[in-house]
């Protein structure tokens, strides 16, 4: 590694360094193809951020890919029912290595005003591992710019060798997330516990 | 050799070629030491937009379909034929009405053929 300050010190001679993470990261950061994929209103949203007005282009992520194997970001936009909620797992499975989600809207962090609907699912995150939850009803494009800055600055700080570096660069972290399927009167299972613990209800 | 007129060029095709090649070499090499691949079969099933493909992505269908194709062709050309022939029709002699009728019928015969061997039965 190296030093920050050097670094910065060697820039204002006109001295240029960098390491192969760094490089990585920069070129990984500045391409993030999002899926083709629309679930419900916040999907409109998603559709005016990649519009001239809020040019999600200035961020190298205007090129939606209509199949999941070129896609490396999935935007759960929307509504999760129970009924669509095998499809979006599977097409997660779909997607090539890295693959991030954002789960954009109140619906899809936790079921929003339909939470207590028996067809919707309370958060796409029981299912497949969220890296930038946005709230709001719908989010702004505003909002969503903001989630792929975080998410941008997320694998930024990635590493490629270490304890912590990225699934897609561990060879032991799993890498298929079950589908679940259509039981009597839930998905079966109801969560996946690897990605979602149940959380404790601290009475 | 390198007095040889060709040599620059044979310089200039083989750094082409690294330019072209070096990239790909570089990503192989980069999924071999640090990205492994790991296959499922989830991932390597069928893409169907999410939903659990049925069946055989090679889906054939029977050659005997022709026969449509080249009916439906016939008559197609038949209504460019028949444009001309309307839009002039006030100013045509009986003898270019008579032709008309005549290739008209000669396709109607066709029809009536094709009919008659049973090739208009979907099977």
């Amino acid at each position: 590694m190296v030093d920050e300050g050097l670094k910065i010190e060697l820039g204002k001679q006109g001295v240029f360094v960098t390491t192969i993470e760094e490089l990585y990261n920069w070129g990984r950061r500045n391409s993030i193809w999002p899926m083709q994929f629309g679930l419900a209103c916040c999907a409109i949203e998603m559709i005016a951020t990649t519009m001239a007005r809020y040019d999600l282009a200035r961020f190298g992520a205007e090129v939606f890919r209509p199949s999941p194997r070129q896609a490396d970001l999935m935007i759960i936009s929307g509504t999760v029912t129970k009924k669509m909620a095998p499809q979006v797992v599977r097409l997660y499975n779909q997607m090539a290595e890295p693959r991030y989600v954002i789960a954009m809207g109140a619906c899809a962090i936790s079921g929003g005003p339909f939470k207590q609907g028996y067809n919707v699912l309370k958060g796409i995150d029981r299912y497949i591992p969220v890296d930038v939850h946005i709230p709001g009803c719908p989010p702004r494009p505003e909002a969503l710019i903001q989630a792929f800055i975080a998410l941008q600055e997320k694998i930024d700080g990635q590493h490629l060798t270490g304890e912590g570096r990225p699934r897609h660069l561990d060879a032991e972290a799993q890498g298929e997330f079950p589908v679940p399927e259509q039981g009597e009167h839930d998905l079966e299972p109801t969560s996946n516990k690897g990605v979602w613990p149940i959380p404790v209800v601290i009475r | 050799m390198a007095s040889n007129p060709y040599f620059s060029l044979a310089v200039l095709f083989l750094a082409a070629l690294g330019f072209g090649l070096a990239p790909l070499a570089l990503a192989w090499l980069w999924a071999r030491v640090f990205s492994p691949a790991k296959p499922n079969e989830i991932k390597n099933s069928i893409y169907e937009c999410g939903l659990e493909s049925k069946g055989d992505a090679w889906v054939q269908f029977r050659s005997a379909y022709y026969l449509y194709a080249i009916i439906f062709l016939i008559f197609d050309v038949e209504a460019v034929f028949l444009l001309p022939f309307a839009v002039a029709f006030t100013g045509l002699g009986a003898a270019a009405c008579a032709a008309m009728l005549v290739f008209v019928l000669m396709l109607i015969e066709g029809l009536a053929w094709a009919w008659a061997k049973g090739i208009l039965t979907w099977a």
